[in-house]
């Protein structure tokens, strides 16, 4: 305490001066010696007592790391090999060990992107909650107990008495967030790191979330940084914006300079992301695929996840199927394809009922069906070169070998606008966006009628998913493909949907062309759903609080 | 305690249990197999062919083997375990003392086996990669890889023969003190624990260090818990299931693996009770000693697993 005091009467610097940062890191590329590679390259920002900074950019930008350079911390081996880290007048760089475990949960604490992984499962959320309290002796446990409880109820979240005696697996996804949010503010830190807190939530709980953390920081007088690649979510809870590319600067100002007018062509591209303009095609006549009154179910029948659903797609159009997570529609992808036989109901195709079981279908229907999913890391073979992933639906499909198969895998590495060069690489050499676009070669390499995207754009970043979805459109041109688009995601949605089925808890609330359902009047549901959706606008997220209809269901 | 977990107990000892039957059904069959005939093992090569006939009828050998299957196995249910062909001796009687002797040994073991080798893990942890985690890996692996009757002759050489510390012979024998006893197997638990120590070691090292790759283990690294506080608060809990499968498995070696250890250091236990009894080809006390480490290996296993279960917060506190 009595450094934090000294610090305090000089009053001339700021809470957090980091000074020309460069932290550095060792890859092991195959086959290649160990290379040194800067991640970050001299950054400098200060952040005054009780602001908000918040720190923007695309995946592998630098935001967590520079985040976490507050702590003294690098992730995964990550070194910080120059500069200075100025917390409360000193450079914690200079501190030793010992003295960042005096700082880390006493003077900054950190809320990770998924509190449902960085709770310990074997601990009661309680004492997780106060151990830093604890551990720095910032009170007693009676004390620190009474202050969780007391920022449970300001972080309004359900039975604040008796939540904290509950296991991490017994609370959904929302309530942990704001669980870590309370255990960070618990020893009452200068500082707080938030990396992404709302980018794994819903929208309807993004919202929720996201005004709880506002309120919290307003009331404790905390400072943040407030790590996100969502320019339209750190809008609503940050002073400053600092925009990161490839470890650099790109602008730092006021929100509402960088949203209004950013000066760099870089940040200019981030702010006007969302736009692809697409035009709805009427429904044709006869769909070729019909979902009729599907009513699917785990756990042996017990768990009814799909209700009485009905749903038609029609050749070369695109079906969007958007609701929160847990409201079924991965498992309707499921029944579609066969994984998951319906209960009741059925699938039709092409005038002909669909077998129920995968098993029972010959492969020409399976041939038809393709699905793209959101982890296109974990949907491809590690071991496998890029060549013979796509050339295997070719070989299993059609029987094509050798110099025609070759041929042919060009061809679509041409379609995916990818190069040649491209078919003696492993996935582990692509980017993120590229393994989405071998993904979507690979289904479409059976010339299928239909393409069920599973959130596919969910795990990139906002201009790499645009690719993606531009992609899709073009080949959608091309190939007169169908696709059945999963998808929470509203901007997607808008930007490739002909017609649109919004899901809640298993039964279809809206279904219909796209200019329909997003046309008031709305149904409650699809009115949270749409009011959700953060605007980039300051202000945007109060004016949303107060027009609520309805809760969301909060998984 | 809530109803999933118990289910998944009583399911566990349901299944253990069928187990059990199968595998006395093998050592019974195993032991049909075998050539040679009880009676004229009893009666020596000089029997007259109508007094094997007799005693053949007597006890009961021309009986079809699923009725003799069923009687020996009602005897062992009701604590009649058959009368040793050798000595005429009751099976029982002669197991109970042996027995005991065998899983005082084998607690011995464990008591010094399993804390040691969950403390060197958690070291190797701790230091991992450095040297201490180096020495304590390497000379566990070497302990193992010695044989343990290796060990066991290295041990007396130096411990009984050159400095005379501790006894080459462990003699036992009922009203023993208590001190003397230990005293007597202090040689046998030390192989034991040598050779058991380091697959525990090894695999407590390797399930932390799994979980330390977890988000919560950072988690509480920027709480600024010390190294040591954070492996054994928020990694060591969630590693449990593991730890507690290869401990039991190695619980489960330390009694019924020890018959080599024993008969080095004439232990008057289980092992050495059954290697004698198969020298002599003495059929039914085979068969007992089989079925009791047969028990012991299920019960233990079971005991792993419900531990596991109950271990797991998931299936302990369902939502």
């Amino acid at each position: 305490m009595a450094d934090k005091k000294a610090a305090g009467n000089r009053k001339a610097g700021p809470l957090l001066d980091i000074r020309n940062l460069r932290i550095e890191a060792t890859a092991y590329p195959p086959g290649e010696p160990p290379q040194n590679i800067v991640i970050v390259h001299d950054v400098s920002l200060t952040l005054e007592k009780g602001k908000v900074l918040g720190l923007i950019g695309e995946s592998g930008a630098g935001k967590s790391t520079i985040g976490l350079s507050s702590m003294g911390y690098g992730r995964g081996g990550v070194r910080i090999t120059g500069g200075e880290v100025i917390l409360n007048g000193r450079d914690i760089l200079k501190g030793g060990k010992q003295g960042l475990r005096k700082l880390r949960g006493h003077e900054v604490c950190y809320v990770a992107q998924s509190a449902a992984a960085a709770f310990n499962p074997a601990h009661r959320l309680m004492d997780q909650v106060v151990e830093a309290t604890l551990l720095h002796g910032r009170a007693t446990r009676a004390e620190a107990e009474k202050r969780a409880i007391k920022l449970f109820k300001a972080l309004s979240l359900p039975d604040p008495e008796h939540i904290g005696e509950r296991f991490p697996h017994q609370v959904s996804g929302g309530q942990l967030q704001r669980v870590m949010t309370a255990m960070a503010l618990c020893s009452e830190p200068d500082l707080i790191v938030f990396d992404e807190p709302t980018t794994a939530l819903d929208v309807t709980t993004q919202i929720d979330v996201l005004a709880a953390i506002k309120v919290a920081i307003r009331e404790t007088g905390v400072a943040a940084l407030y790590i996100t690649h969502d320019l339209a979510v750190v809008a609503q809870v940050s002073d400053e914006i600092m925009v990161l590319r490839h470890g650099r600067l790109v602008e730092w100002g006021g929100t509402r300079q960088i949203i209004k007018e950013p000066r760099q062509e870089y940040t200019n591209a981030l702010v006007s992301v969302h736009e692809i303009n697409h035009e709805e095609k009427k429904p044709g006549r006869t769909p070729f695929l019909s979902v009729q009154n599907v009513t699917a179910a785990y756990g042996g029948g017990h768990i009814k996840v799909l209700k009485n659903i009905s749903v038609d797609i029609f050749p070369g159009q695109t079906l969007a199927v958007v609701g929160e997570s847990g409201s079924g529609k991965s498992t309707l992808a499921r029944a579609v394809t066969g994984l998951l036989p319906p209960q009741e109901g059925s699938v039709t195709f092409d005038g002909r009922p669909l077998a129920n079981r995968l098993a029972d279908r010959p492969k020409e229907d399976l041939r038809q069906l393709q699905m793209i999913y959101q982890m296109a890391d974990v949907a491809m073979n590690p071991r496998q070169t890029v060549g013979s992933i796509i050339g295997r639906p070719l070989e299993f499909y059609f029987g094509l070998r050798g110099r025609e198969r070759d041929a042919r895998v060009a061809e679509l590495l041409d379609k995916i606008e990818m190069g040649k060069g491209f078919a003696d690489r492993y996935p582990a050499e692509l980017s993120g966006g590229q393994k989405q676009r071998v993904c979507i070669a690979r289904s479409l390499a059976a010339k299928p009628k239909l393409i069920i995207c599973d959130e596919v754009t969910s795990a990139l970043d906002p201009l790499v998913a645009h690719g993606i979805l531009q992609l899709l459109l073009e080949l959608q041109k091309e190939e007169q493909v169908a696709y059945l688009f999963i998808t929470h995601d509203l901007a997607t949605v808008k930007a490739i949907a002909d017609s649109i089925a919004v899901m809640y808890r298993g039964e279809v609330v809206r279904y219909g062309p796209k200019s329909e359902v997003l046309t008031p009047p709305f149904d409650a549901y699809t009115d949270l759903l749409l009011s959700s959706v953060p605007e980039m606008e300051i202000g945007w997220l109060e004016k949303a609080i107060k027009g609520r209809r309805m809760e969301s269901a909060g998984n | 305690m809530s109803s999933p977990i118990l289910k998944l107990v009583a399911q566990r000892i349901a299944l253990g249990i069928l187990l059990l039957l199968a595998v006395s059904a093998l050592i019974f069959a195993g032991t049909q197999v075998l050539p040679g005939d009880v009676a004229q093992s009893i009666l020596g090569q000089a029997a007259t062919p109508a007094a094997l006939a007799n005693l053949r009828a007597e006890l009961g050998l021309n009986d079809p083997a699923y009725i003799r299957y069923f009687r020996w196995l009602g005897g062992v249910v009701t604590g009649d375990l058959g009368t040793a062909l050798s000595s005429g001796q009751d099976i029982a009687t002669s197991i109970g003392s042996r027995l005991w002797n065998t899983l005082f040994l084998a607690f011995c073991a464990a008591l010094v086996s399993v804390p040691l080798a969950i403390l060197l893990g958690l070291l190797a942890v701790r230091y991992r990669n450095g040297w201490v985690d180096k020495l304590i890996s390497g000379l566990a692996l070497a302990s193992t890889s010695f044989p343990e009757f290796f060990i066991g002759y290295l041990l007396v050489y130096f411990f009984a023969v050159k400095w005379q510390i501790f006894p080459g012979i462990s003699t036992v024998y009922e009203g023993m003190p208590f001190l003397e006893r230990l005293q007597a197997i202090a040689l046998p638990a030390t192989a034991l624990t040598l050779v058991v120590l380091a697959q525990m070691m090894r695999m407590t090292r390797a399930a932390i260090l799994n979980v330390m790759q977890s988000a919560y283990v950072e988690t509480a690294e920027l709480k600024g818990l010390s190294a040591f506080s954070i492996i054994r608060k928020h990694a060591l809990p969630n590693a449990v299931a593991p730890i507690i499968n290869v401990v039991m498995l190695n619980l489960a070696y330390l009694v019924v693996g020890v018959v080599v250890v024993e008969v080095i250091f004439v232990y008057p236990g289980m092992g050495q009770y059954l290697v004698d009894h198969v020298a002599k080809r003495d059929v039914p006390v085979v068969q007992a000693v089989g079925l009791i480490f047969a028990a012991v290996y299920i019960t233990l296993n079971i005991v792993a697993d419900v531990a596991s279960i109950i271990a797991n917060p998931r299936l302990r506190h369902p939502k």
